[in-house]
């Protein structure tokens, strides 16, 4: 009984579509914000910001932007290396170009920006589906990595071939650069990863979800009854690659201050959401945040008990989260394909009826 | 009575209006099949039209055709007094023609809820913006349109069942939840494939009491395809007999019944 809804009467329709219709979740979720502003920046050191805490948040983003194409509208992407690619290097081209606009506004047209380049790529998907659709998209980030690779005037003829981030304040806090506090780069990363995960939790759960889940579960149907198919999936496309750009952009100009494409942008980011995203359960938001959680998590787990704790060689247990991962990956597809998010949904159900198992 | 072009009273003392979608000469071809052959027919204001025939007759087809999911090669659909042009099965549905399909067509992933409210695309407009958000005209549409959505679901009887996804129902259910979406939409077309279907004869009569309420309390315009004769005589205003693709009645039950073609390919059949 630690978990109820009885006794939690709607009476409006509006009280019943909220994100959380149950009081406990409700309070919950104020709980979870207000100590990831007010305490989490006082008590985490320094360690802890850079290893898990920045990539939780970034990664998040970028797992809700690929939930939304794969988990809600069914459409397989494994390009999100190269759009979390377009975002960074969009937002080292505004910020290079136009200094005097503040850094927020760079990070949201950066978003912008990869959501056009992602309406481009998505074109395909209107004529064809899962393997191909894949493959198409697994062509759009090997171009795009070339391209930023092989292009000079995005790195800004830089002799190293890299870009890096110019120093940045926002609100008078540096938030870019090598003055960076790391309690202000989380904050700031923070207040994206809010600001994303409600729109789109406000997407979803409005007709624009309903249309993209009507073509995941059956694209014919959804015609029938009126959804636009290209309309519809193209809408996921953009509003996929929005955050997935926005979180290239933190990823590249908050966390790592300076990047080579190849390497922080390659394929193996690509698989990497797509993993957090099946671990954490398709088509949840909560989920996303699970697997971001998970996987960001887990490395740094194993190193600190194994190698720290047991004194094991470091690629012993690298190649310990490469089998935990790979097995993850498939006990999850085979048995349980909304992750992490069900496993939690399960669990309250039994907490409902907790200790009275009937 | 039937041939007067502003509608006729029916026994019970309904009001079927002027004819609102028409069917000129349709033939539909796949390859070497002809599944449609030159077939005419009216559907009028208010009226229950049924369509029956043997399997493989082509009934399914023509509400492919109506619904904009076939095109056909040769005749002209003609909707509201204007010929239709070619269009896309979603542009159909905009127009407010909406449908049930012989295989239910649900989104096994949705809730029953969420199934039903994609009936009302047509009625929700808000942007993308909007909807981000979740203020102004995407909040407004969503508390109006998800009134609408309980009338249904209180109509159909399914409230208990709101929040359950679709996949976990069973067969009757769910042709109910369907039957939900596509009166959603508020039609001015009602297109019913084969409603009954694999329905026990309890299922069947509430089926049939759903579809005469919902064309007597709305008005609404029905086309539905059936196998179980007594059900449509008991249902329709008016019947479509269709053998190997071609019409080979069109009438009142009762003509149909006594007509000597609809007998030896259809009726014949089942009174062997
Ligand atoms: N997409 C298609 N491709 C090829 N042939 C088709 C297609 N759809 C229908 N047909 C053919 O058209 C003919 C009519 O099929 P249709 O489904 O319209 O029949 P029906 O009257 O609905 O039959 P049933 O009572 O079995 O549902 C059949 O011969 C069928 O094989
Ligand atoms: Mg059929």
């Amino acid at each position: 009984m630690f978990y109820r809804e009885a006794g939690d009467f709607k009476t409006s329709y509006t009280d019943d579509s909220q994100t959380f219709p149950i009081k406990f979740d409700r309070y919950r979720y104020y709980v979870v914000l207000v100590s990831a502003f007010a305490v989490v920046p006082f008590v985490v050191n320094d360690y802890w910001v850079n290893a898990v805490f920045l990539p939780f948040l970034i990664y998040a983003i970028a797992a809700i932007g690929l939930n939304i194409l794969v988990g809600y509208c069914g459409q397989v992407s494994l390009g999100t290396g190269g759009f979390m690619a377009v975002g960074a290097y969009s937002v080292y081209k505004l910020m290079t170009s136009f200094p005097d606009v503040s850094i927020l506004i760079h990070i949201i047209l950066a978003g912008v920006i990869t959501a056009a380049v992602g309406v481009l790529f998505g074109l395909p998907s209107l004529r064809i589906k899962g393997f191909y659709l894949a493959v198409a998209t697994l062509a759009a980030q090997f171009f795009l990595v070339w391209l930023f690779n092989r292009v000079p005037w995005f790195y800004n003829y830089s002799a190293s071939g890299q870009i890096s981030a110019p120093e940045r304040s926002f609100l008078g806090v540096p938030v870019t650069g090598a003055e960076t506090a790391p309690w202000a780069a989380y904050l700031f990363c923070l207040v994206f990863v809010v600001a994303s995960a409600i729109i789109a939790r406000n997407l979803t759960r409005g007709m624009a979800g309903r249309k993209w889940m009507a073509i995941r579960d059956m694209d014919i149907a959804a015609e029938i009854i009126g959804v636009n198919p290209l309309k519809a999936k193209l809408t996921a496309f953009a509003v996929s690659s929005f955050f997935v750009g926005i979180s290239g952009a933190l990823f590249f100009a908050v966390y790592l201050g300076a990047v080579e494409v190849g390497e922080a942008f390659g394929i193996n980011k690509s698989f990497l959401v797509l993993f957090m995203v099946i671990i954490g359960g398709l088509g949840s938001i909560f989920g996303s945040f699970a697997g971001a959680a998970f996987l960001v998590l887990l490395p740094v787990l194993l190193k600190n008990t194994l190698v720290g704790g047991l004194g094991w060689p470091t690629d012993l247990a690298a190649h310990l989260e490469f089998i935990i991962v790979g097995a993850l990956i498939i006990i999850f597809l085979i048995a349980e394909p909304h992750g992490l998010a069900q496993l939690w949904r399960v669990a309250k159900e039994k907490l409902r009826l907790w200790p009275f198992p009937h | 009575m039937l041939d007067a072009s502003e509608g006729y009273t029916t026994e019970d003392g309904r009001k079927i209006g002027g004819v609102v979608m028409e069917m000129k000469n349709i033939t539909l071809r796949f390859g070497g099949v002809v599944a449609i052959k030159d077939i005419s027919f009216d559907i009028r204001q208010g009226e229950i039209r049924a369509i029956i025939g043997p399997n493989g007759a082509g009934k399914s087809s023509m509400l492919n055709v109506i619904s904009g999911f076939y095109h056909p090669q040769e005749g002209e659909v003609w909707y509201q007094g204007a010929r239709r042009p070619q269009m896309k099965p979603y542009e159909v549905a905009r127009q407010g023609i909406a449908r049930t399909f012989q295989n239910i067509a649900l989104f096994e992933g949705m809730t029953v809820l969420d199934n039903v409210m994609t009936g009302r695309i047509r009625q929700m407009k808000a942007g993308l913006l909007s909807q981000a958000i979740w203020k102004g005209k995407a909040e407004r549409e969503e508390t109006l349109n998800r009134e609408v959505v309980e009338k249904v679901i209180d109509f159909l009887e399914i409230q208990h069942i709101r929040k359950t996804p679709v996949g976990r129902l069973p067969y009757g259910l769910k042709k109910r939840v369907e039957l939900a979406r596509a009166l959603a939409a508020e039609p001015s077309i009602l297109l019913l494939d084969e409603p009954m279907a694999g329905m026990n004869v309890e299922e069947k009569e509430d089926m049939s009491r759903f579809i005469l309420d919902v064309n007597d309390e709305f008005g609404t315009t029905i086309a539905l395809i059936e196998h179980d004769m007594g059900v449509v005589m008991d249902l329709s205003d008016r019947v479509v007999v269709m053998d190997y693709g071609k019409k080979i009645g069109d009438g009142t039950p009762d003509e149909v019944r006594r007509n000597q073609d609809v007998i030896d390919a259809y009726l014949g059949v089942a009174h062997d």
